[in-house]
């Protein structure tokens, strides 16, 4: 039960970790209908950006832990972004309305380009970070073993679900929400009745390359090291969650996020931890297989 | 074009520079502005500032540049570019057969050429593998329109099986080789049966997973594969049987120059290898060209146009993607036994996901079902960066950049060949008005 409850809370902090990322999945793929390719790289920029600018505030000397947390959010919140519109406007908005494959490819291009982009500008080696935030509260003891909930796992999830209830918010209560919403039903209908579609879109991918950034974040205090590859994987299993939860839905993006922290947790817990991978991409088969919509989708009318 | 007549307005283009060489400024602040040093396992960073404003400033530049450009000289330039293509383009069409066959024979004499040295055969060899699996997977992606993004996992099955085969059980290449086909055949019916029922975008991403789970199932499994250490020693295909391509005779069979009477070389292995992959790789070719014909090509095509028609025509669209997808990996099998008998070693590493990615680029980037746009963008995709081994690091960096630029430049590829074989009305000629 001790190692039940264990494994359930590094469970959910890892699914929030990929419910953030997912959700940029999910955005673009309900907004244009393309897989972002690049998503897993933006969420890598932003890992470095945080973790860079948690090494300029200690080079400027000890600044008071939460103003320093806040400070590093903002900051690779607002220069992820850029990258995330960035890569909008010069790989993917000339490629609207070309066939299907082809801001796939160049997405897969974009994510190749990013990658060695920030080998080359940092390093190849693997970097490491000390640990900001350490000790936690001790849940219960039996047998010697202890369930701890860390103060950084605790700050993990309360941030998740904060950044989660403002993210419903802006898309369900906004005009900004409304637009995107009414682009994804019908983008040209959307144009004719005065949304600025092109504007709608770039905020949808600002707005997911920030919550990516927070993951990255997150990730760069959770595991205290980062390289220039974690976008693969982690943006591999983020989007095997936006599936799961049913593609162009949010909360099932959320949702989906969390099963997969969940199933990674356990399966390393109880099975081998080699094959956690595995296990991941084979829920995303049996989920396609029996349940294309995923969890929370809504069926897709074929027309001809 | 009406750019030719509208007035320059510079300061709106100076404008226009400025805040894009702020953004690539923003862009490059964190990124490139600091450097982050392990020293002693304590990361610090120093900073760069003077790369942060070189970026800004060639962004700037070249934007003001390009704008500039298109006010004045680009369009007049392009349109000259244009022109000269068309005339090219025309004339390759028009002598098109007598290219191809220049083109081969170039190919078959190649290797007797002066150039032919160990280095350039090796190269040579190489770029046919990625041709070929740029042919294997136009069955797949050109014809059958199935987005497959894993298929370096069929290359690595077909790798995998002859080098286990020849390592246990001491067959030969020549039987192995249709084996490892047969076996990655099998994987794609395996793999294909439960999803192909999917649409596009969700068969790549499930193509993506069973493309790292086969190569995370290689890395873990260590009885088997020899995990992370991969097979070594795999033995050279011997001369059909006949002769060994060593100095000294081997299990009773003589050297390749003895049965041959001639000079002994070392470069004999290779121009076998050459014409092994190149004989391989028509094959392919052949039968691709040849399927396109029959019905079930057609049915590939038809599938890949409009699959809701197919369906109402009575083609079963699932037996028809699951042949697409099974002969595509038999190709991929075929090469994957041949690469790892090339190689004489292979591990889990070279069958990554980039792998997938520079095979389908090389499909998409050629212009899908375009067989000679296969052959055009592996020589720029696979040759060029092999030619600047030097700037290792710059090379990848470049490959991602060129996909981009070429997707946002031709959308449709290289060669735009996505044409159905057949067609109910004449085709329009290239100069007809549209």
């Amino acid at each position: 039960m001790e190692y039940f409850t264990q494994q359930l809370i590094n469970g959910v902090t890892l699914g929030s970790i990929y419910g953030l990322i997912a959700i940029g999945y999910t955005m673009v793929y309900g907004i244009i209908g393309m897989i972002n390719f690049a998503h897993g790289e933006i969420y890598m920029i932003g890992a470095f950006v945080s973790m860079i600018t948690f090494l300029v505030l200690n080079m400027l000397g000890g600044i008071w832990l939460p103003f320093a947390l806040i400070i590093a959010l903002i900051m690779s919140m607002v220069f992820t972004s850029v990258w995330g519109w960035a890569v909008e406007r010069v790989a993917y908005r000339p490629l609207r309305g070309s066939f299907r494959l082809a801001p796939l490819i160049s997405a897969i291009g974009m994510s190749i380009f990013l990658q060695n982009l920030v080998q080359v500008l940092q390093g190849a080696r693997v970097k490491p970070m000390q640990p900001l935030i350490s000790g936690g509260f001790q849940l219960m003891e039996n047998d010697g073993f202890t369930v701890i909930i860390s103060y950084l796992q605790i700050f993990i999830i309360v941030l998740t679900v904060v950044l989660m209830t403002i993210f419903t918010l802006v898309i369900n209560k906004t005009s900004l929400g409304r637009a995107q919403r009414a682009t994804e039903q019908d983008s040209t209908m959307a144009s004719l009745i005065g949304v600025n579609v092109d504007r709608t879109i770039s905020l949808t991918f600002v707005m997911g390359a920030a919550l990516a950034a927070v993951a990255g974040l997150m990730v760069t205090l959770y595991y205290g090291v980062i390289d220039f590859y974690i976008g693969f994987l982690a943006g591999m299993k983020a989007f095997t969650a936006a599936v799961l939860g049913g593609i162009g839905s949010l909360p099932g993006a959320m949702l989906g996020g969390l099963l997969i922290g969940l199933i990674e947790a356990f399966w390393s817990g109880y099975f081998t931890i080699e094959y956690k991978d595995v296990a991941v991409f084979s829920i995303l088969v049996l989920v396609l297989i029996f349940r294309p919509t995923g969890l929370l989708g809504k069926p897709e009318i074929e027309k001809v | 074009m009406s750019t030719n007549n509208q007035t320059m307005n510079i300061p709106a283009l100076l404008k226009e520079a400025g805040i894009a060489g702020l953004i690539a400024g923003a862009l490059a602040l964190p990124l490139a502005g600091f450097n982050t040093l392990s020293i002693n396992g304590v990361l610090s960073a120093e900073t760069r500032f003077d790369w942060v404003i070189i970026a800004a400033i060639v962004v700037a530049a070249g934007r003001f540049i390009i704008s500039f450009g298109q006010g004045t000289f680009l369009p007049s330039a392009g349109e000259g570019i244009g022109q000269l293509s068309a005339v090219v383009g025309k004339a390759i069409t028009k002598n098109r057969n007598m290219l191809l066959v220049i083109l081969l024979i170039c190919a078959i004499i190649f290797p007797f050429s002066p150039m032919a040295n160990r280095h350039s055969l090796d190269l040579a060899v190489y770029v046919l593998i990625y041709v070929m699996l740029g042919w294997g997977l136009n069955i797949v992606v050109g014809l059958a329109g199935l987005l497959d993004l894993g298929y370096v996992a069929f290359y690595a099955v077909g790798a995998y099986s002859y080098a286990l085969l020849a390592t246990t059980y001491d067959l030969s290449f020549w039987i192995c080789l249709p084996m490892a086909g047969i076996f990655a055949a099998s994987f794609g019916i395996i793999l294909g049966f439960p999803v192909l029922r999917l649409r596009g975008d969700y068969l790549a991403i499930v193509t993506l997973g069973f493309g790292e789970i086969i190569r995370v199932i290689l890395l873990n499994w260590y009885d088997l594969t020899g995990g992370p250490d991969g097979i070594s020693s795999i033995p050279k295909p011997s001369f059909f049987g006949m002769a060994v391509f060593s100095k000294i005779g081997k299990d009773g069979l003589p050297p390749f120059h003895e049965l041959m009477g001639i000079e002994y070389s070392g470069l004999y292995k290779f121009i076998f290898f050459y014409f092994i992959i190149m004989i391989l790789a028509l094959i392919t070719n052949a039968f691709t060209l040849r399927i396109r014909k029959l019905p079930i090509g057609r049915a590939w095509e038809a599938l890949r146009e409009d699959e809701t028609a197919c369906r109402s025509l009575g083609i079963n669209p699932t037996n028809t993607k699951l042949s697409a997808f099974a002969i595509g990996a038999m190709f991929a099998g075929f090469a994957g036994s041949f690469f790892a008998t090339r190689q004489g070693f292979i591990s889990p590493e070279s069958f990554t996901f980039i792998e997938s990615a520079i095979i389908l680029a090389i499909v998409v980037l050629g212009g899908m079902g375009s067989q000679v746009g296969v052959i055009l963008a592996s020589l720029v995709l696979v040759l060029g960066p092999e030619l600047v081994r030097e700037l290792a690091e710059f090379r990848m960096l470049a490959f991602g950049g060129v996909m981009v630029l070429i997707m946002v430049w031709k959308p449709k590829g290289l060669l735009s060949g996505r044409e159905p074989t057949i067609r109910l009305h004449a085709k329009p000629e290239a100069g007809d008005v549209k």
